[in-house]
C-alpha cells in the first residue's frame, strides 16, 4: 500500500501561514521532547514507532478524524509505516513526512527582506527546522552570501535562476552549532571567503580576513557591506550594515534574545565583550536601522511573511537582554543556568575550522536538534 | 557473556533494525541474551528506549567501525 507523503516544504507553508496540522511523531520521548516541529496552530501526539509495531488501536482514539495528520520521525523509514497502518484502520488525510526531522533540519526557504537601495535585493534563509538564518545580497549581476549553511546547492542554484555570480562568501564568527557552506561555495564559485581573524587562528585553510572597517561592495551599483566588529559570542564575532539600513548581527543580538558567550569556551572573559558590543558599539548605530540575526530561537520571532526582522531601536526597547543596567545582573544571566550546548557543538566548531572532515551523514547527525546559541 | 542469538541488521534503516529485534526476542527465553549489530545511526537511542519500554535489560554497547553492537537480555 501507497501512503501519500507530505514535503518539508508544505509543512514549511503550513506554518508560515498558520495553518492547522495534526503531527503524529513516532521518534522517542526523549528526542521529541529535545526537538519538534513547531506551528502555531499544530497538535501533537507523541507515541515512538517501536510501541505501534503490533498495531495502532491503540491511540485510533487520540487522533482525529476529519484533520490532516502528518506522521513523522528521525529521517521518514517508520513514519511511512506508521502512516500505512493508519491508512488501513480507514484514516483517510494520512501523510508521511518524507525525510523526516532530518529533511526538516535541512530545508531552507528562501524569502525576500526588501529591495535594496541601488537596484538590488537581500534575501533571507529560513532554515526552519533549526532556527539558522543566511543572506544572499544581490546586486547587479553579482551574490554576497552571509552565514552559509552546508546545503550550499540550494544558494549556488537560487544564484543561478537570478543570474548572478557569487562572489564573496562572509561567515559573521566561526559556528557552533551549524555547519558552515562558505567555504564550499567559495570553493566551487571562486568567490572571496571572508572570515574575521580572531576567530580563525586555527583554521587550515586560506580565507580572506575580516577586519573592523573593511568595505566589500557587491555588484558596480555599491551595495555596502560594511563589517562592524563586535565581539561577544566569539572573539571574533563581526556585525555587517548593508545598504546603509540593515544590521546583520550574527550570534551577537537575536529578536528576542542575545547570543550566549560559552560555547568557544571562554564564557567570563567575553561577558564584558559582548555588553560592550550590545551596550554600547550597537547603541552608537541607527535606531532605524533593520536587525536581521543568524537566529531565531521561536516562532513567536517570525514576522507575518516569515522574515525575522525587527528595528534597532524596537529591540532596544523590548528585548530583555539589552535592557540590563546591573552589570553583574548581566553577567548571572549570560554565564549561569545557561541552555544546554548545542548537539556536537565541539566537533562542527573542528568541522567550520577545517580540522576533520566528516562525511554527509556525520554531518547531518552532527547538526541534529536545536541550535541553542542564545540566552534569554 | 553467553549470547544465545545473534541479529545482523546492517545495513537496515529504520524501522527494520527495531522489527527484526522484536521478532527475534521471541525466539529466545527470559534471562537469555540477544546480541544485535546495526549500522543505523539512529538504532543507539532507539533499541535504548525500546528496550526499556518493553522491560528488557540492555547490557553493554559497542561501536566498532561503523557498527554498532547491542546485548539485550530478555525481560520476564
Amino acid at each position: 500500500m501507497t501512503v501519500k507523503n507530505m514535503t518539508v516544504k508544505e509543512i514549511t507553508n503550513k506554518v508560515l501561514n498558520n495553518e492547522e496540522l495534526f503531527l503524529l511523531d513516532v521518534r522517542t520521548e526523549d528526542a521529541y521532547q529535545d526537538w519538534k516541529i513547531e506551528g502555531e496552530n499544530f497538535a501533537y501526539l507523541n507515541i515512538p514507532y517501536f510501541d505501534l509495531l503490533d498495531g495502532v488501536e491503540e491511540i485510533v482514539d487520540q487522533l482525529p478524524k476529519d484533520k490532516e495528520i502528518a506522521v513523522v520521525c528521525a529521517k521518514g523509514g517508520s513514519s511511512q509505516m506508521v502512516a500505512e497502518m493508519l491508512v488501513e484502520e480507514g484514516f483517510e488525510n494520512v501523510y508521511s513526512v518524507e525525510g523526516g526531522m532530518k529533511a526538516w533540519s535541512e530545508h531552507l526557504e528562501p524569502i525576500k527582506v526588501n529591495d535594496l537601495k541601488d537596484g538590488g535585493e537581500l534575501y533571507q534563509f529560513v532554515r526552519i527546522g533549526k532556527g539558522c538564518l543566511s543572506y544572499m545580497v544581490v546586486s547587479n549581476g553579482e551574490a554576497a552570501i552571509i552565514d552559509s549553511t552546508r546545503m550550499t546547492d540550494v544558494y549556488v542554484d537560487f544564484a543561478k535562476e537570478l543570474g548572478v555570480k557569487i562572489t564573496n562568501v562572509f561567515d559573521t564568527h566561526l559556528h557552533a552549532d551549524h555547519i558552515s557552506g562558505g567555504r564550499k561555495i567559495a570553493e566551487q564559485t571562486g568567490a572571496k571567503y571572508w572570515l574575521p581573524p580572531e576567530d580563525a587562528g586555527e583554521v587550515t585553510f586560506d580565507y580572506q580576513p575580516l577586519r573592523d572597517g573593511d568595505h566589500v561592495t557587491v555588484g558596480n551599483t555599491n551595495i555596502d557591506i560594511h563589517a562592524l566588529y563586535s565581539p561577544g559570542h566569539t572573539k571574533g564575532s563581526t556585525s555587517f550594515v548593508v545598504d546603509d539600513q540593515y544590521l546583520m548581527t550574527g550570534d551577537i543580538l537575536f529578536i528576542d534574545s542575545i547570543g550566549r558567550p560559552d560555547l568557544a569556551g571562554k564564557a567570563d572573559d567575553w561577558v564584558m565583550d559582548l555588553r560592550e558590543t550590545l551596550y554600547t558599539r550597537y547603541k552608537e548605530l541607527s535606531d532605524e536601522l533593520i536587525v536581521l540575526p543568524a537566529h531565531f530561537m521561536i516562532m513567536d520571532e517570525l514576522n507575518e511573511d516569515g522574515t525575522v526582522a525587527e528595528k534597532l531601536g524596537t529591540l532596544f526597547e523590548k528585548n530583555h537582554g539589552l535592557n540590563i543596567d546591573d552589570q553583574d545582573e548581566f553577567r548571572k544571566m549570560v554565564t549561569e543556568n545557561l541552555p544546554p550546548q548545542p548537539n556536537a557543538y565541539q566537533e562542527i566548531r573542528e568541522t567550520n575550522m577545517g580540522k576533520i572532515s566528516p562525511d554527509n551523514e556525520e554531518q547531518r547527525e552532527m547538526e541534529i536538534g536545536p541550535n541553542r546559541c542564545a540566552v534569554r | 557473556m553467553n549470547v544465545t542469538k545473534t541479529l545482523d541488521a546492517t545495513g537496515l534503516a529504520c524501522p527494520m533494525p527495531i522489527v527484526k529485534t522484536k521478532k527475534a526476542m521471541k525466539d529466545i527465553e527470559a534471562g537469555e541474551v540477544l546480541e544485535i549489530h546495526a549500522t543505523d545511526q539512529g538504532a543507539k537511542a532507539d533499541l535504548t528506549a525500546w528496550a526499556k519500554s518493553g522491560g528488557h535489560e540492555l547490557l553493554q554497547t559497542e561501536e566498532d567501525n561503523g557498527v554498532f553492537k547491542f546485548w539485550i537480555k530478555k525481560g520476564e
